[in-house]
């Protein structure tokens, strides 16, 4: 007999992304499609062969914190810490409506606090160990966004944190969702990431995918005949996600939607004949969420812009959906590539084209292989009643995750 | 039906332990693998105190092309999870290669290849503007090391739910509960579980020197690492890595897999009180324990020895001891308490995993192993630690715990395979 | 070795460990407790090391939790810088 699950709901969210520093502020910019890549100004970048980003600028997230929190956290987690406070806000989630215990964590990762670890490497090679800072002890490693959320909002129930390159934001929400349906009414999740100084940007050159393409407009073409990589962006989605039985009993003041499924797999071993497992993440997210192929109006895709995995998500999608059977689209595109923040965001867009009943574009995007046979939403937005997407996401060496959210009928 | 976890394989690699089996010889004899540190000169650091593995890449059976391309700490993850494939008999090849997945723990992840890179990049930190002419081709895995679990993932060509879990010192324990709630909700039927760190590494010594939080008893490395003692002044860095293969309890009895112990419970807790200190009082890490506990279905006086986090830092040691109080009630006093971080030191996320080896192997053959430099507790440690000497006892139900920078608290009960549950 | 005033102590504790929102650190703090002006010993820990950096005076482990207040650290600092040759 299987157990009637309960719906787990999003009823908060705090964003932060390169075009729009809040979830409204961003997503105004994805309809009128107004990007936030640019020219690195963090650091002088002219000697890297690879200058675009997607930074977030007009926006100091240590005008949003105590003045304590910040020696001792890296951008990353400010911008993690300032999302929460939103989501949190956003959520209005009383001082009683929980007791400490029912209030988990899990965010995702997948740099950590880089920029304030460069500093200190830099400080012990330059000046001897003893210029490294107490605080290095806990402001770089992977676990630090959970931690310190926890800390400044008294959330003492389960707390992780997990790391799966871009995968690892969907892999937050999964687990956040598992979390409530085992017990913890209230969870606290997404992803954040920022690696945007000398270091981490050298480091995500050698990985080999980002575009080297120098206009803005043209770097980052996802499903484009013309696709030569990513560019690499800062910023993320922090989500409460409560059970509905939670919601109701506090009041809470809207839901956004639920995430009704989820999944994860792992391609094969490179080199091995048997196919990448995107497919079947969505397949088993659909099945976790007790939908088909056709109950879902749109997806949200990974949208690597490396050709080869372009046309395998395409593959993938155009597989399980049909050729051209559901509007795809990709407005990250806008925002760069955010790693452990790029799944949370694209849930939170779901989430509000629900709500408009619009599905933003893929900006940038022109000229679609025929042979991909996938409906990229592109140009305008596209106008009409949305109330199921399957959010995917893909992580370096071969992670695949899948999401499926949905709208919640007003009572 | 709820499905039961079970540990079918296990691969461990420690300082002093090149094996499951020497790690087992090592702590049932209460001898120490704590040394002066030798990865690199440690003169103009304040602790000069490691626990270092001899782990030789090419003696394990790594190939050149892994070498040149692993983190020494994938490196462990790989050799342990080899160990413990075959030590579980699992035919992996005849499985669907969906229900196989991976649960892998570490807090600094590719700490040491990070900090090697960093000093030809930046030119031992000459230069901000780091040189990209020089890039190593896998700096990306070091930033973002989801290589990490893919290298685990690829041992056996699994295609289930992969991930890593990093919550500092508690990865550990928390990567391998993680695992058994996937196995538990069906998602897969065998997890290679566990965690690796090899942090032993200038940035990690320099952090942990500027917080005190390390011995500094560089005179005396052997004797360290002092666990509930009176006279111990923190834990000792060390690196690890262990390794299981936990399997849906009825596969493995359907195959007549050789059963180490079940994993009956598993809860964690977050402290929210400051991200390295710890309240004296315990309360967090009492809620864990009392879940973990509940969700096995035992009661307190049915814990037969606890493993604790025991890392030999003056506030840790009282901190886990009041929660042993606060939780268990009397039955603190009658549980042997050991930590074996007196033995191979403080692995941080690996640890929690390496605790668990030491619980399943500890019921399975009816030995608890000793703290060992104890020789006269603190007196707000009034518990029995086991000092020095391991101890015969037939034990059915275990407790470890951890607790970690971020206010991570956790616990998982252990118990003897084969054993009614209530 | 440098002298370190009380200003110099301000700005250094707030670079250490920024400060509390009620302003705390105005007025006359010279022998107000570091807890209750918002510095926990992680705080402490960083300002003993930056004093060590910064003015060149080593500060030994068990002078850390001597350091309570201000006038403490000052005292410190000047005295090590007075006998300086």
């Amino acid at each position: 007999m299987t157990r009637q699950r309960e719906a787990v709901l999003v009823t908060g969210i705090g964003l932060l992304a390169p075009n729009g520093a809040g979830l409204e502020r961003y997503w105004a910019a994805v309809l009128e499609g107004r990007s936030g890549i640019g020219e690195l100004t963090r650091f002088d970048a002219a000697r890297y062969p690879v200058r675009l980003a997607g930074q977030i600028d007009a926006f100091d997230a240590a005008e949003h914190l105590p003045s304590r929190l910040l020696p001792q956290t890296d951008v990353s987690t400010r911008y993690a810490l300032v999302a929460a406070d939103w989501a949190l806000a956003d959520a209005k989630i009383g001082t009683d409506d929980f007791d400490d215990y029912e209030k988990g964590v899990v965010t995702a990762n997948a740099s950590g606090g880089f920029e304030f670890t460069h500093r200190e490497f830099h400080k012990l090679w330059s000046q001897g160990p003893g210029a490294v800072s107490v605080y290095e002890s806990y402001a770089w490693f992977y676990a630090v966004n959970t931690g310190q959320i926890s800390l400044r909002n008294g959330l003492r129930g389960p707390g992780s944190a997990l790391v799966a390159e871009q995968a690892g934001g969907l892999d937050a929400l999964g687990h956040a969702r598992r979390t409530v349906l085992r017990g913890t009414p209230m969870v606290v999740t997404g992803g954040v990431d920022s690696a945007l100084d000398p270091w981490g940007w050298v480091a995500q050159i050698s990985g080999g995918r980002l575009s080297t393409a120098t206009d803005p407009s043209r770097a980052y073409l996802p499903f484009d005949a013309h696709a030569r990589g990513y560019v690499p962006g800062e910023g993320g989605a922090i989500l409460v996600v409560e059970s509905a039985g939670a919601a109701a009993r506090r009041g809470a003041p809207h839901v956004y939607g639920e995430i009704a499924g989820y999944a994860t797999t792992f391609d094969p071993p490179p080199g091995s004949p048997r196919p990448p497992g995107l497919r079947r993440a969505a397949e088993l997210a659909l099945a976790d969420a007790g939908m088909a192929p056709d109950d879902i109006d749109v997806v949200f895709a990974d949208a690597s812009g490396v050709p080869d995995l372009d046309r395998a998500e395409a593959e993938a999608v155009s597989g399980l959906f049909g050729p051209r059977g559901v509007p795809v689209t990709a407005p990250k595109t806008l925002t760069g590539r955010l790693y452990a923040g790029g799944g949370p965001v694209d849930v939170c867009a779901a989430l509000l084209s629900f709500r408009d009943a619009v599905i933003p574009p893929t900006a940038g995007t022109t000229e679609v292989p025929e042979d991909y046979r996938i409906d990229l939403v592109r140009g305008a937005p596209r106008p009409g009643p949305v109330s199921s997407a399957l959010v995917l996401a893909r992580g370096k060496w071969g992670f695949n995750s899948a999401v499926v959210v949905r709208a919640v009928p007003a009572p | 039906m709820t499905r039961r976890v079970v540990i079918t394989g296990i691969g461990v690699r420690t300082p002093g332990g090149d094996g499951t089996k020497a790690f087992w010889k090592l702590l049932t004899s209460g001898r120490t693998a704590t040394r002066r540190l030798s990865f690199f000169d440690p003169s103009r650091y304040r602790s000069q105190v490691a626990a270092e593995a001899d782990f030789d890449p090419v003696h394990e059976g790594l190939s050149p092309l892994e070498i040149r391309r692993m983190d020494r700490a994938s490196q462990f993850a790989v050799v342990c999870a080899r160990d413990a494939i075959s030590d579980s008999g699992l035919q992996f090849e005849t499985f669907d290669p969906g229900r196989v997945g991976v649960s892998l723990g570490s807090a600094v992840a590719a700490a040491t290849s990070l900090e090697q890179e960093y000093l030809v990049l930046s030119d031992s930190g000459r230069n901000w503007l780091v040189d990209h002419a020089s890039l190593s081709p896998h700096m990306f895995d070091y930033l973002a090391p989801s290589a990490m679990p893919a290298e685990v993932a690829w041992t056996v060509a699994a295609e289930g739910p992969v991930t890593m879990v990093s919550n500092g010192c508690t990865s550990g324990i928390d990567s391998v509960g993680h695992a058994c709630q996937v196995i538990r909700e069906g998602s897969a039927d065998v997890m290679l579980a566990g965690a690796s760190d090899t942090p032993i590494t200038p940035i990690v010594v320099a952090s942990f020197d500027a917080i005190k939080a390390t011995t500094a008893r560089n005179d005396d490395p052997e004797h360290a690492s002092r666990p509930f003692d009176r006279t111990r002044n923190g834990f000792v860095l060390a690196e690890g890595a262990a390794m299981f293969v936990l399997e849906d309890h009825e596969h493995a009895r359907r195959r007549g897999a050789h059963i180490y112990a079940e994993i009956t419970g598993y809860a964690a807790r977050c402290n929210a009180y400051h991200m390295t200190g710890l309240k004296p009082d315990g309360r967090e890490m009492a809620e864990a324990i009392r879940v973990a506990l509940d969700e096995s279905r035992i009661d307190p006086t049915d814990i037969d020895y606890i493993n604790a986090h025991g890392s030999g830092t003056k506030q840790n040691d009282r901190h886990e001891t009041a929660a042993y109080k606060r939780s268990l009630g009397a039955h603190a006093y009658r549980a042997p308490v050991s930590s074996i971080k007196s033995m191979v030191g403080h692995s941080l996320g690996a640890i929690g995993s390496i605790e668990i080896a030491a619980c399943a192997l500890a019921i399975e053959n009816g030995v608890i192993p000793p703290t060992a430099n104890l020789h006269e507790a603190d007196p707000e440690c009034d518990l029995d630690y086991v000092p020095r000497t391991a101890r015969e006892k037939h034990l059915r139900s275990v407790l470890t715990v951890g607790s970690g920078f971020g206010g991570f608290q956790s616990a998982m009960v252990l118990r003897q395979a084969g054993g009614a549950r209530a | 070795m440098p002298q370190m005033t009380l200003d110099d102590l301000r700005r250094l504790l707030i670079e250490c460990a920024g400060e509390t929102d009620d302003d705390s650190l105005s007025g006359d703090i010279l022998d107000k407790d570091f807890t209750s002006l918002g510095y926990d010993s992680l705080a402490m820990l960083e300002t003993a090391a930056r004093i060590t950096t910064d003015y060149g005076v080593p500060v030994p482990d068990d002078r850390i939790p001597e350091l309570t207040t201000p006038r403490a650290v000052l005292d410190l600092v000047n005295t090590a810088a007075n006998t300086s040759s």
